[in-house]
């Protein structure tokens, strides 16, 4: 009888796991659907059969060629994650295994700067980027998307970190390790899968980041965010165009994530079940 | 073998130091039709300026004014034209934000531009933006459905007639909605409409002294019609509908009468994409026997700002673009039809245009009923048809819009809606120092 039941509620649990999940991700599926349609379909109304055109996959890249904005996106999602990497393991390193009595306010502090619209700091933020000669260049912008990206990093390798042993450290240390070698050789091995599972994580962010791509680059840095942008209309329909636009902006990111799910997940849970 | 290795590394040489020389010019644009399809054909304007390159950064249109706002305020120098439209022009030409169109070409004749256009762009006499098309509102129709009504849509409207019709043309059962209007909040959705259709009803937004206008008879009159109208006859959720979601119940059959941009005219009658292209019938935007009409004027056009560096490369290029020869070019490659409207007077002299486009007299007499000038029945301070060119409106205007929209919603009622509305100019105007 127990069996039963528990057949039962991992039944309906599946059930309800697939139509949550259809239903998240439907809004995903549905601008594919529509990137397959013409123009006039795409209008029409509900249809989840496609004529199955590529028509709108032509004209996008005819109207504005795809591979440099992609290009640019992997640049600055990568380059800024790297970046982000490099200032946050050290950064929350000294903060899980030397905490002091203000560690906890700073972490708050840090977090509490993404509390904060970014429209806010539109014009400081263009002025420096103005008078150093940042506009639409791709370090300016991996710059910036670190600085947005690393409360974050910060945030998820400490909790990683803290889970780790301080003893192992200690044993290090013992045998002789330098601070470097001690981060080097045995905290970041050990925290591959945090570390792996922040990576992935920044990267989707960065790919995804709209607001800043937008605003501070014009032709040379410009990444995905901006071609979507390109195709929204205010006056005509173009919504099969726009479809394919999207479609192709978010493959990439996809894909990714579609192979790297295990790794994601796997990270975003670690220490959750003790 | 060695002279041609010598001669092919002198060519290379020399095409390098040439492609150093180039000059390149980035052009801030939107995405339509016809911004797209200048892109296209930009190798006429290269080849005939080899030292200029063009980079292109297209925009949706909210992000493209912000952008490009932020860039000549700050004169962050990121584009060296922009497309900006008639509320912007006046507005950045006082701050001197954009440089005088004076070296357009001896043969660019700036006479030809539509006088009610040139106006627009125009500040102390001098032309600061060139425009690229040039639009107006009208009433698009369906004449079958007007015909099964019985009425005959007359060239000049009025507002009364407009409501008998959408009365008879409203057809619930089968999902025709007699009427559909903006009702999307926006100073460029809903507001841009309504102020345009105040006009007619003898609103304004401002007296001479700019007081706000919006507790006078005039304003109540206007909206209390347009709620009215829209309720009997205009779509469900009206209140959400912009240009494009009109745009599609047009197209799909399920909207006797639109009153929009004139735009719209070539969306509509294209047998690709509209279900109802050999359906639709043209007629000025109504008026209400005051002597002004309900249309507004707008033209996307190209200005230089004053932060530029390469001010003789970016002018070459504008005059090119707005050219007679363009329009040529146009038509040469995609036909008559597809040139961009509403610029010049001689397009609308043009008997093959006028062939191409059977709303080609409509949209010029729509833009010569329109002066921004004297955009309503009473004197005003400003300038602008359906918006009044002062930093301030884009704020309030959208204000004003989401007020107006929750009262076509059924939020609030006509008269709290226009207190509010009363408000908040009030509270704008005194804190822009227009008002004490």
């Amino acid at each position: 009888m127990a069996r039963a039941v528990t057949t039962q509620h991992k039944t309906i649990a599946t059930v309800a796991a697939w139509i949550v999940a259809l239903l998240i991700f439907f809004p995903i599926l549905y601008t594919i659907i529509t990137s397959f349609k013409s123009e006039q379909e795409a209008i029409q109304g509900f249809a989840l059969i496609p004529s199955g055109t590529f028509e709108s996959y032509t004209e996008v890249q005819a109207q504005s060629g795809y591979f440099k904005f992609f290009f640019n996106s992997v640049l600055l999602s990568v380059g800024s994650t790297v970046l982000a990497l490099l200032v946050a393991i050290p950064a929350a390193w000294s903060m899980a295994f030397s905490p002091t009595k203000r560690t906890k306010d700073i972490l708050m502090w840090m977090l509490s700067t993404k509390m904060m619209p970014a429209v806010a700091v539109l014009f400081p933020i263009y002025l420096i980027f103005r008078d150093t000669g940042l506009l639409d260049s791709r370090i300016g912008l991996m710059v910036m998307l670190m600085l947005i990206n690393l409360p974050i990093v910060v945030w998820m390798l400490y909790t990683y970190f803290r889970e780790i042993p301080g003893e192992i450290l200690e044993a290090a240390r013992m045998d002789g390790a330098s601070l470097w070698n001690e981060i080097i050789y045995v905290l970041t091995p050990m925290a591959v899968p945090g570390i792996a599972s922040t990576m992935l994580l920044n990267i989707i962010l960065a790919w995804n980041e709209a607001f800043w791509t937008i605003r501070l680059t014009t032709t040379e840095a410009a990444p995905l965010t901006a071609f979507i942008s390109s195709f929204s209309s205010p006056q005509g329909l173009f919504w099969a165009k726009l479809s394919a636009a999207s479609t192709l902006a978010i493959a990439p990111i996809l894909i990714m994530g579609w192979f790297s799910q295990k790794q994601l997940v796997r990270g975003l849970t670690f220490g959750a079940v003790k | 073998m060695k002279l041609r290795t010598l001669t092919l590394g002198l060519l290379s040489a020399s095409a390098l130091a040439f492609a150093a020389h180039a000059e390149s010019i980035t052009i801030a644009t939107v995405n339509n039709g016809d911004m797209v399809r200048m892109q296209k054909l930009t190798d006429d304007f290269t080849k005939a300026n080899p030292d200029i390159q063009l980079n292109w950064v297209t925009l949706e249109e909210n992000v493209l004014r912000e952008r490009v706002t932020t860039d000549i305020a700050t004169k962050g120098g990121q584009y060296d034209v922009m497309t900006i439209g008639t509320y912007e022009v006046p507005i950045w030409a006082k701050q001197s934000w954009l440089l005088p169109l004076d070296k357009l070409g001896d043969d660019y004749d700036v006479k030809d531009i539509i006088p009610a256009i040139a106006g627009g762009l125009s500040v102390d006499g001098k032309l600061y933006a060139a425009p690229f098309y040039g639009e107006s509102s009208f009433v698009m129709y369906r004449k079958d459905l007007m015909e099964k009504a019985g009425l005959k849509m007359p060239d000049a409207p009025t507002w009364d007639f407009i409501k008998q019709a959408a009365d008879k043309m409203t057809d619930r059962a089968n999902g025709v909605n007699g009427v559909c209007l903006r009702g999307k909040a926006g100073w460029g959705e809903n507001m841009a409409f309504l102020t345009a259709m105040s006009n007619s009803f003898g609103a304004r937004w401002f007296d001479e002294n700019w007081k706000p206008q919006f507790d006078q008879p005039e304003w109540k009159k206007t909206l209390q019609f347009y709620v009215d109208l829209m309720k009997a006859d205009g779509p469900e959720g009206a209140s959400s509908n912009g240009f494009n979601e009109n745009l599609a119940l047009f197209q799909q059959g399920k909207c006797g009468m639109w009153i929009d941009a004139t735009v719209a005219a070539s969306f509509v009658s294209d047998p690709k994409a509209s279900q109802v292209a050999d359906k639709v019938g043209y007629a000025l935007a109504p008026d209400n026997g005051l002597g002004k009409r309900g249309n507004w004027l707008w033209a996307w056009s190209l200005a230089i700002p004053a932060g530029t560096k390469k001010a003789d490369a970016a002018e070459k290029f504008v005059s090119w673009a707005t050219s007679k020869h363009y329009a040529e070019l146009v038509a040469s490659k995609e036909g008559w039809a597809n040139v961009p409207p509403g610029t010049r007077s001689s397009l609308y002299a043009n008997a093959e245009y006028q062939k191409a486009a059977p709303f080609a007299k409509m949209t010029l007499d729509s833009i010569n009923a329109a002066d921004p000038t004297h955009p309503t029945v009473k004197p005003v301070p400003y300038v602008g048809v359906q918006f009044v060119a002062i930093p301030e409106f884009q704020g309030l205007g959208t204000t004003v819009g989401q007020l107006f929209s929750a009262a076509l919603a059924g939020q609030s009622s006509v008269d709290d809606a226009l207190k509010q509305a009363q408000d908040a100019a009030t509270a704008a105007m005194t804190e822009g120092g227009y008002i004490k």
